[in-house]
This record gives C-alpha cells, sequence and structure tokens, in this order.
C-alpha cells in the first residue's frame, strides 16, 4: 500500500456510479415532494390574497364595516363581526373543557400510571381518538347534548354554543395530552430525583417542580390545538350551528355561528358577491391562525430550558 | 492531591479517635442485601455510621456504591426491579419497616447527586424549596441565607438571588445543590459522587465543605476517587464488585494499614 499504489489497482473492483446517480435521483425527489407542499400553500395563500384584494379595491367592500357589521342577506350589508365573536367564545369553552381535563390525563399518564398494559391501554386509545374524523365529534354531541332535554325547562338543549365547545374540545383533546405528555416528558428525571430527595411528595413534585417546568411546553401545544380547533367546520355544522352568523352569542347557552361556518356559507351562496366575503373571512381567520401559531413558537422559543 | 497532603489529613483524623469510640451511631445497616431483578447489586452489608462524622465510600464503579446510599433514603423505592432485603436502621428505626413514610425519612435525610442538578428556578426558590414543602416558612429569608453561607455560595450569589440557579458555573450549582439539601435542615447528608463533575478548583471547595458540614450533619459521602476519601473522611468503606463490603474502619487504618489485602490491593493499585 505505498504511496505509489495505482487507484484503479486498489479501487477498480468498486463501482459507485450507479449507487451515486440513485443516490441523487433520490434527493432530488424528496426535494421535489418538499417543494410541491410549499406550492401548493403559496398557491392556496396567492389565491386569497387576490380576492382579498379585488374584493377591498375591485369591489369597494369595506374592512372596517367587514369586522363591524354582522351577516346579511345583502352582501353590501353583510359582515364578520358575529362569526369572529361566536368563535371567540367558543374558544374560551373549548380551552376550558379541554385543557384541565387533557392536561390532568397526561399527568397522570406521565407521573403516577404504573407502566403496565392499563397505561398502554389508554395510550393506544388516544392515538386512535386523535384518527377519530371530527365530524364523528358533532354526532357524538349531537346526541349527547344537543338532542338531551333541559330537566330545568323542559325543552331540548338545542344547538348551543356550549356543545359546539364540547364538540370541538373533545376533537382537540387527544392532541393537548400528547403534547402535555411530550412537556412533562423533556423534564428531566434529575429534576423529580432532585425534589423528592428534598422531602417532597410526589404531589409537591409535579406541582412545584414539574408542571412549571413543562408548562411552556404544555401551553405551545394547547395553542396549537386550539389552532386546529378554530378552523372546524363540520363538528360546528353537525351540532347545529347557525350557517348565518346574524349577532354575537350572549353566552353559552345562546345559539351561534363561528367563523367557518360562515365562510363556509358564504363560499356556498350563488352570487359572486358572497364569495368575496368569503375570501375576507378566510383572511381574518389565517391572520388569527398565523398570530396563534407565532404565539405558540414565540412561547416554546422564550421558555425553552437547559438542563 | 500530594501525599504530604494525605499525611496532613490523616493525623487531623487522629484528634478525632478518641471521640469515635464513645459516637453516637446515626445510621446502622444489618444484612442488607440489594437486588435488581435477579442480579445481586449488595451482599449482606453491616456497617455503623457515625454521627457527625464525614463516611467516605469507595470502591471501583459498578460495585453498588450509589445502590447503597439510595437504600438509606429510600429513593430506591421507585426502581420497579429493585428489591432490598435486610435493615437500614436510622436511630435505631428499620426504615423499611412499613410505618415508616419515604418522605418523611427523606426530610431528615438529605441528598446531593453526582451531577448538579439545581430546579429551573431562581436561587432564592432553589434553596427555599424545601423549607416551602416542608412548611418551614418562618423566617425564609434568614434560613436560606443561613443554608448558602453554609454551602460557601453566600458571598457569590447574595447580589444574584433572584436570577436562575442554571446560569451559575457547575461547581456553583452543586453548592447550591448542597444549600437546597441543608436549608430544612435534615440530619444526615448523602452525597453520590458531588465532586466528580467538577473541575480541580471546584472539586476542592466541595471538599473543605464537606469537612466544615461534618460540624453539624452526618456526612456519607461516595467518592471513586480515594485520595479525596483519604483527606476528607472520618470513616472509609471499601465496596468490591460484587457488592461486597470488604472493609470499614476510620479512614486512617484502611489507608495505612488495612486488614484485608484486597483493599491494600485495589489501595496501592490505584496509587501507583
Ligand atoms: N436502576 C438499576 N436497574 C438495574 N440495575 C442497576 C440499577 N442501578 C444500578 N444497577 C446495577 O447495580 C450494580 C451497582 O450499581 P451502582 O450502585 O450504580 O454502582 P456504583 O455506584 O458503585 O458505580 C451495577 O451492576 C449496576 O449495573
Ligand atoms: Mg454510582
Amino acid at each position: 500500500m505505498s504511496a505509489g499504489t495505482d487507484t484503479n489497482e486498489l479501487f477498480g473492483d468498486v463501482d459507485l456510479g450507479w449507487e451515486r446517480l440513485k443516490g441523487r435521483a433520490f434527493l432530488g425527489f424528496c426535494i421535489a415532494a418538499s417543494g410541491f407542499g410549499v406550492f401548493a400553500l403559496l398557491l392556496l395563500l396567492g389565491d386569497v390574497a387576490s380576492q382579498a384584494v379585488t374584493a377591498v379595491f375591485v369591489r369597494d367592500i369595506s374592512v372596517v364595516r367587514f369586522l363591524t357589521e354582522s351577516a346579511s342577506r345583502f352582501p353590501d350589508e353583510a359582515g364578520f363581526y358575529a362569526a369572529v365573536v361566536g368563535s371567540a367564545w367558543l374558544m374560551l369553552f373549548t380551552v376550558l373543557l379541554s385543557f384541565f381535563v387533557g392536561v390532568g390525563t397526561a399527568v397522570y399518564l406521565e407521573e403516577f400510571a404504573p407502566d403496565n398494559r392499563w397505561k398502554r391501554l389508554v395510550e393506544a386509545n388516544l392515538a386512535n381518538l386523535a384518527g377519530v374524523p371530527s365530524v364523528v365529534y358533532g354526532l357524538l354531541v349531537l346526541a349527547a347534548v344537543v338532542n338531551l332535554t333541559n330537566p330545568l325547562s323542559g325543552e331540548r338543549v338545542g344547538p348551543i354554543l356550549f356543545a359546539g365547545a364540547v364538540a370541538l374540545a373533545l376533537l382537540i383533546m387527544p392532541i393537548i395530552i400528547v403534547s402535555a405528555q411530550e412537556a412533562l416528558r423533556a423534564v428531566p428525571d434529575s429534576m423529580r430525583r432532585g425534589s423528592r430527595a428534598t422531602g417532597a411528595t410526589n404531589w409537591q413534585t409535579v406541582r412545584n417542580v414539574v408542571l412549571p417546568a413543562a408548562l411552556p411546553g404544555i401551553l405551545t401545544g394547547t395553542i396549537l390545538a386550539l389552532a386546529r380547533a378554530i378552523g372546524e367546520t363540520a363538528p360546528l355544522i353537525m351540532v347545529g350551528a347557525l350557517l348565518t352568523a346574524r349577532r354575537a352569542p350572549e353566552g353559552p347557552f345562546d345559539t351561534f355561528g363561528a367563523m367557518p361556518t360562515m365562510i363556509y356559507y358564504w363560499a356556498d351562496r350563488p352570487e359572486v358577491d358572497f364569495h368575496y366575503l368569503a375570501a375576507l373571512g378566510i383572511v381574518v381567520l389565517l391572520l388569527i391562525l398565523i398570530a396563534m401559531n407565532a404565539t405558540a413558537v414565540y412561547l416554546r422559543n422564550k421558555y425553552e430550558t437547559e438542563y | 492531591m500530594s501525599e504530604t497532603e494525605l499525611e496532613i489529613d490523616v493525623d487531623r483524623e487522629e484528634d478525632a479517635d478518641e471521640e469515635t469510640t464513645s459516637d453516637e451511631i446515626a445510621v446502622e445497616t444489618r444484612d442488607l442485601s440489594v437486588w435488581y431483578g435477579e442480579d445481586r447489586a449488595l451482599q449482606d452489608i453491616d456497617m455503623k455510621v457515625p454521627e457527625n462524622k464525614v463516611t467516605a465510600m469507595i470502591g471501583p464503579s459498578g460495585c453498588g456504591k450509589s445502590t447503597f446510599l439510595r437504600c438509606i433514603n429510600r429513593m430506591n423505592d421507585r426502581i420497579d426491579t429493585c428489591r432490598v432485603e435486610g435493615e437500614v436502621r436510622f436511630r435505631g428505626k428499620n426504615v423499611y419497616d412499613d410505618d415508616v413514610d419515604p418522605v418523611a425519612l427523606r426530610r431528615r435525610i438529605g441528598m446531593v447527586f453526582q451531577k448538579p442538578n439545581p430546579f429551573p428556578k431562581s436561587i432564592r426558590e432553589n434553596v427555599a424549596y424545601g423549607l416551602k414543602i416542608q412548611n418551614k416558612t418562618d423566617n425564609l429569608d434568614e434560613s436560606v441565607e443561613t443554608a448558602l453561607r453554609r454551602a460557601a455560595l453566600w458571598d457569590e450569589v447574595k447580589d444574584q438571588l433572584d436570577s436562575s440557579g442554571l446560569d451559575l458555573s457547575g461547581g456553583q450549582q452543586q453548592r447550591l445543590c448542597i444549600a437546597r439539601a441543608i436549608a430544612p435542615d435534615p440530619e444526615v447528608i448523602l452525597m453520590d459522587e458531588p465532586a466528580s463533575a467538577l473541575d480541580p478548583v471546584a472539586t476542592s471547595q466541595i471538599e473543605d465543605l464537606i469537612e466544615e458540614l461534618a460540624r453539624d450533619y452526618t456526612v456519607m459521602v461516595v467518592t471513586h476517587n480515594m485520595q479525596q476519601a483519604a483527606r476528607i473522611s472520618d470513616k472509609t468503606a471499601v465496596f468490591l464488585t460484587g457488592g461486597e463490603l470488604v472493609e470499614f474502619d476510620d479512614t486512617k487504618k484502611i489507608f495505612e494499614n488495612p486488614d484485608d489485602q484486597r483493599v491494600e490491593d485495589y489501595i496501592t493499585g490505584k496509587f501507583g
């Protein structure tokens, strides 16, 4: 193996050309695949943006009016206000219903449950729940809440905002649980040991050390889950949400319309004028989504701990 | 580091010798055996740990030193495969008795780990942690200061008590963990290779601190560094592979004139 050995003699029987070609071909495919996703997203955004620009500058739809008025039979009087308020109420009750139950489940599974078959069964079911189509949750709530008789008034409960929140809460519960579990798992065991060795009970350890350390991650996951919920249409339609939000709901037991159902209604109308309202509605919804995601990313980066 | 230093410390040890005989026993193990599943990690350990002394546990890695330490405050309880037989007596009471609550036990036997593990909280909150969970919140600031002084950290951090404990250097973090362990005023402090992750300067600070702590506490320290054991401890227990306690005696005796040939081999082998 002296320096003078001919390269051909050394490696002549190794032919990498074909392998390298396969590698390059696969790399090309992967780049194209990831480019496709970006391209589709840009196309979507471009389409919505161009319609929104046309709506504001060509059709002269006032943005202020759009945001302060509510649904109307007449496109030039219709606005998004009641739908935005409806969605805000929905999110409030969705998060109230799902956060504590979801985080409680995650804490139990990660911090207390013995690692046995029962725990694995629960976790497998959570994974399955995350895959259930959202419309199914709508049907469930229709049967389990909306169609019940209110024992006080003797009337049917009806399509109240609370019922919509229950459907959305069930829908995002598995997401919250799994992301909270991840956040809890990211807290190193040395923290738990340190706390227990100082004479803390398991609950004190969870309450004072583990949860505070995991909270930013839990909140990030919850916000992302809510961002998923705020755009859901099918379960709300199943529950009986108003497609036209003419007035903002006044509380959890009022009937309601929300942003996605309003957009769906406008886009479904034959009159072109309503389609521009739908485009503006989508822009508002997307801006809210981007704001939520940005908050989540900010939280994650700001409070990330290096142990 | 040097032989002379070793001698000096052994000399210091001599004064204490007279007292040792009449000493109170803080922790005593009787026939203590531990299994992880089928594997036996400790074999019938009998040991009497004197009060207000530094007791060192040395031996090659994997010989069960950490396991032994974890038995004393029952930190092994959480390990599913771990099975303990025999007794660990703390002030005469077997800590594995059914009526002993491990949480209560750990409030009297503190622990410091190999890798510093301060909480992602302020320095003040770290030290106050044990006091708060044990409802010892009278004069909290005072107790925090006392603990930090005892841990020889006060002067370095007194102006930044509200900054994160994670921002300190490794050696400072470890002293913070010591402050956290001693703040609620336990009787025994267990230390598992508390200086092995630290640089030489931080190590010698921790060593000084350990000797200091023995005035107020019973200190049990695991180390794989024999010179360290010789420098800081009054009593030394030598464990050898298989989880056997080969010899337990005054540090001076262990290092100068051990009974067991294997101990001599182990010690001289390491010194070269
Ligand atoms: N959590 C555990 N599960 C199973 N075996 C363990 C565990 N901890 C330690 N052991 C085993 O017990 C023996 C003693 O380990 P350890 O007490 O950590 O020794 P040392 O601290 O002296 O290095 C080793 O053989 C180790 O593999
Ligand atoms: Mg060890």
